[in-house]
């Protein structure tokens, strides 16, 4: 599957309060969740975001709190995916469990600028930028999270595993 | 190759003699947690798997303690579901306004982890279990809803690092001053994926409820946990509370660390992290001055009783100042209750302070003490991100309950010694 979006550029230690924050939590309908989407990052981030647009972050993106709200809240939001050096550990999971594609990319994630539109492959985890001259690599997926991915999620994965077992 | 002590208790867990860094196990849970903000998410997930029970009744605990008692028709539902989820599943450890707790204060008091556990939580600071020798750590609602209905869950064996604590505490020196310094020098993600082990001669004499606030704040720098060794501390705080049994497990002499750090408890002064990174970490003596205009004392970070006691020993006879609202949150009724006998809260109450029934209210910025725009406050919890209390242009300066307690009085960041106090044991 390959997603060609526009540019959103954050710096690093993205925390979950930033991309979600707290005070909204007591609803997670994801029309309240999208509309306050990175609101405390930028407060102009919810009505500027079109569905298919990227994030490119820096380091420690989604640091802070397990909620699964935030990748939720990104996907709800429109971003088809989220690109930086290194992820928070878990919100990598989560994304990953949620399907929300989300990529270790440092020299993709240093190099693309805010406004671009570029081309991300996710079965080669090769990054397009119409700025650079080489496709850039992404960290290719472990394989049991593209096992996971493949059964369509954790829990299609685990709705497999627990019948097997019935 | 030897095994760390977070490797040794996930290869149990998952049948094996051995694991090794980056490797994929599937591993048995001793306990799954969630609370009113995640457990909405993982019951709904939990309901697409087509079982009809959870993997042990006993062993699935869903604390309604952020936004609860309820704080408006929204949460109420919220933790509702929990509600009728934990009667329809007949879930054992059930807990509410009245009995409940803040997670990371209630778990532990009640009994429900030990030693050698694998748990998970449906939030980020389960972390906080591994001051009793337990592998614990956060996950999302999805992982969740699978260890809900399996009992199971994946984990990427993390690599570790060492933290060695010797030396001399100086005055008002706490659990929290510790680990804010080492937050302060290695960074919000100089820990991250990794399993931080605890230890060194300075940590053998630190109190239980000082261990948990250490443990708690591993999440702070990235890392999967935070565990401590076993030992008398431990032991004598999970008798007669531990219903179950229990395995000790020690790291081997020749387990392999990517990095191992050595502090000297002589140079450590009170820490205070600025806005808004918890590792933004600066001596009391550079922080003194600053003007506030709220102070929280408590959380899962500091809502124990030694934290309680502390802030009352400072509060003693003094006033808080006009300017500063102090609000006091205890973890658990138990605690409460305790704070109340030893004449703790009477004392706090005198010197002009709020006290709370146990909820994360004010540490998430949910209700019970919101900042507006351009306030300051002082907080013993453990985040200082950008509006984590409130309105986004407001501030949050983290530090310990001494620290905490002395600057109510003081109407500005400050240190007890200010005030005169010497430190009792
Ligand atoms: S007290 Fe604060 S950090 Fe602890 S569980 Fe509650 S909201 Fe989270």
């Amino acid at each position: 599957m390959t997603i060609t979006g526009r540019v959103w550029k954050f710096g690093d230690n993205i925390d979950t309060d930033a991309i979600i924050p707290a005070r909204y939590l007591n609803s997670a309908d994801p029309a309240n969740l999208a509309a306050h989407c990175m609101e405390d990052a930028d407060p102009t981030f919810p009505s500027k975001v079109r569905p298919g647009d990227i994030i490119v972050a820096g380091r420690n993106f989604g640091c802070g709190s397990s909620r699964e709200h935030a990748p939720l809240a990104l996907k709800a939001a429109g971003v088809a995916c989220v690109i930086a050096p290194s992820f928070a550990r878990i919100f990598y999971r989560n994304a990953i469990n949620i399907g929300l594609p989300i990529l270790e990319a440092p020299e993709a994630a240093a190099a693309i600028s805010e406004g671009e539109t570029i081309t991300v492959d996710l079965a080669t985890g090769q990054i397009t930028s119409p700025n650079a001259p080489e496709p850039f690599r992404a960290k290719p997926f472990p394989p049991f999270m593209q096992e996971l991915m493949d059964a369509g999620g954790l829990i299609a994965y685990t709705r497999k595993k627990v019948n097997r077992h019935a | 190759m030897g095994l760390t002590l977070s490797q040794k208790i996930l290869a149990a867990h998952a049948g094996k003699d051995y694991v090794e860094p980056g490797e994929l196990i599937n591993c048995k849970v001793d306990l799954a947690l969630a609370n009113d903000i995640t457990a909405p998410v993982a019951i709904q997930e939990f309901n697409k798997i087509g079982v009809d029970r959870v993997f042990d009744p006993d062993r699935v605990v869903l604390v309604p303690d952020h936004f609860v008692p309820n704080k408006d028709i929204k949460s109420a539902e919220q933790a509702k579901m929990l509600r009728d989820f934990s009667r329809r599943y007949g879930l054992t450890n059930r807990f509410d306004v009245g009995t409940m707790g803040i997670e990371h204060c209630l778990l532990p008091e009640q009994g429900l982890v030990g030693p050698g556990d694998v748990v998970i939580g449906a939030d980020s600071h389960t972390c906080t279990y591994g001051a009793l020798g337990a592998f614990s750590t956060g996950v999302g609602s999805t992982d969740l809803a699978a260890a809900m209905a399996t009992g199971e869950v994946w984990f990427k064996v993390p690599a570790a690092s060492k933290f060695t604590y010797y030396g001399k505490r100086r005055p008002w020196v706490s659990g929290k001053d510790l680990i804010l310094y080492t937050i302060g020098k290695i960074g919000v993600d100089g820990a991250l994926y990794q399993s931080m082990e605890f230890g060194g001669e300075a940590i053998s004499s630190l109190s239980m409820d000082s261990r948990f606030t250490m443990a708690n704040m591993a999440i702070e720098a990235g890392a999967k946990n935070g565990i401590f060794p076993v030992d008398e501390i431990t032991l004598q705080y999970i008798k007669g509370r531990l219903k179950r049994d229990y395995r000790i497990f020690t790291a081997d002499p020749d387990a392999e660390y990517v990095a191992e750090y050595e502090f000297n408890l002589d140079e450590i002064e009170p820490q205070v992290a600025f806005p808004h990174l918890p590792s933004n970490t600066k001596g009391i003596s550079e922080a003194a001055g600053l003007t506030i205009d709220q102070v929280v004392i408590g959380s899962c970070t500091n809502g124990r009783l030694e934290d309680l006691r502390v802030a009352a020993q400072i509060l003693q006879g003094r006033q808080v100042h006009p300017e500063i609202r102090l609000i006091v949150f205890p973890g658990t009724q138990q605690i409460y209750l305790d704070a109340l006998r030893e004449g703790i809260i009477e004392t706090l109450i005198s010197a002009g302070a709020a006290v709370s029934t146990p909820t994360c209210g004010p540490c998430l910025g949910g209700h019970m003490g919101i900042l507006a725009k351009g306030e300051r406050a002082l907080s013993t919890t453990n985040r200082n991100f950008v509006g984590r209390m409130g309105h986004p242009e407001s501030e949050v300066y983290l530090c310990s309950p001494a620290i905490a307690a002395a600057s109510a009085v003081l109407g500005r960041i400050g240190s007890p010694a200010e005030l005169g106090l010497k430190e009792v044991d």
